[in-house]
């Protein structure tokens, strides 16, 4: 019992020398609501004015960071069926020339294709072309009755200025888990 | 017509809709996850004021922060002005943005390629 417990502390502690090292300010799992989002994009505005950051940087992770978490909180699935639940696992860290917002959650595979295909077509674009498929998306998009447009990705893939980063792990023949990685440059 | 006027939140602008005074204006942080839910009522009122509006409507957008969601909503408001301005009746739109945010400027951009309305783009500093 007090080896478990010594193992637990030693844990603890490896976790806050590695958040430390790889400035990691934010590590969450759970659901995902827009309770949850505000809160996390108040906390990170807040740590982020106090910082030297300029304004447009600040304004860009800010914007990322609640495009990111609505992704989830709109658009996850659930490993069962019965399970309404939307959860994910939510990273923000700092590096020395950007910052990172790193979201996964889980999704159906007969989604996975199609997402896919969306994140292709998002890194096949340069600024233009990202503009002019947001101008297409958003006049043929009809809001779905989750409240979403459609355009999350295509917007984050503009403010950040950078390809997004993407992996699909399979977890069962139901449903893998996505991850993705949002980069922000600091200058 | 009845004044919206509704002071904003965390995630909610500020919005006043005042024909007598004719002050039109959207301004603050728009992320709610139901846009809907927040939107239907404007949306109602710039329906009814469509019927019968001044002969010059000068909109005002002051946005910090607007999520993709809102972004719908946004151009579904353009839309209707751009019926008033079909109808034979003035409207310019004032896009208001800050001198550090050059997403919001292009955002406004975007938009005035989407609908046949005027724009006028106002930066400020404070």
């Amino acid at each position: 019992m007090e080896k478990e417990k010594q193992g637990f502390l030693d844990f603890a502690y490896q976790m806050y020398k590695t958040m430390k090292t790889n400035e990691i300010s934010l590590v969450y799992e759970g659901e995902v609501t827009q309770e949850i989002t505000k809160t996390f994009t108040s906390l990170t505005e807040k740590s982020l004015s106090k910082s030297a950051e300029s304004n447009t940087v600040q304004k860009k992770v800010f914007n990322v960071m609640v495009e990111c978490l609505q992704n989830i909180s709109k658009h996850a699935d659930s490993l069962s069926d019965e399970d309404e639940e939307r959860r994910g696992i939510v990273m923000v860290s700092k590096g020395d020339d950007s910052y990172n917002i790193i979201t996964g959650n889980i999704i159906k595979n007969e989604r996975v294709a199609g997402l896919q295909e969306s994140l292709e077509l998002i890194n096949s674009l340069d600024k233009v072309g990202l503009s002019n498929l947001f101008k297409k998306q958003i006049k043929e998009s009809t809001i779905s009755e989750k409240g979403g447009a459609g355009l999350g990705l295509i917007d984050i893939a503009k403010k950040t200025g950078s390809k997004l980063t993407y992996q699909f792990k399979e977890l069962n023949e139901q449903v893998s888990f996505f991850i993705l990685t949002s980069t922000i440059k600091r200058n | 017509m009845e004044v919206i006027n509704i002071k904003g939140t965390d995630d909610t602008p500020n919005v006043i809709l005042d024909k007598t005074s004719g002050q039109f204006e959207i301004s603050g942080r728009s992320l709610p996850e139901d846009v809907n839910q927040f939107y239907e009522q404007i949306l109602d009122w710039i329906d009814a004021y469509a019927n019968d509006p001044l002969e010059r409507t000068e909109f005002n957008f002051k946005l910090e922060y607007f999520n993709t969601a809102s972004s719908k909503v946004i151009l579904d408001i353009l839309l209707k002005f751009e019926e008033i301005v079909e109808n034979g009746k003035e409207v310019l739109i004032k896009w208001h943005y800050h001198e550090d945010e050059e997403d919001m400027l292009e955002a406004g951009e975007e938009y005035s390629d989407i609908v046949e309305i005027p724009f006028d783009y106002i930066v400020y500093t404070d």
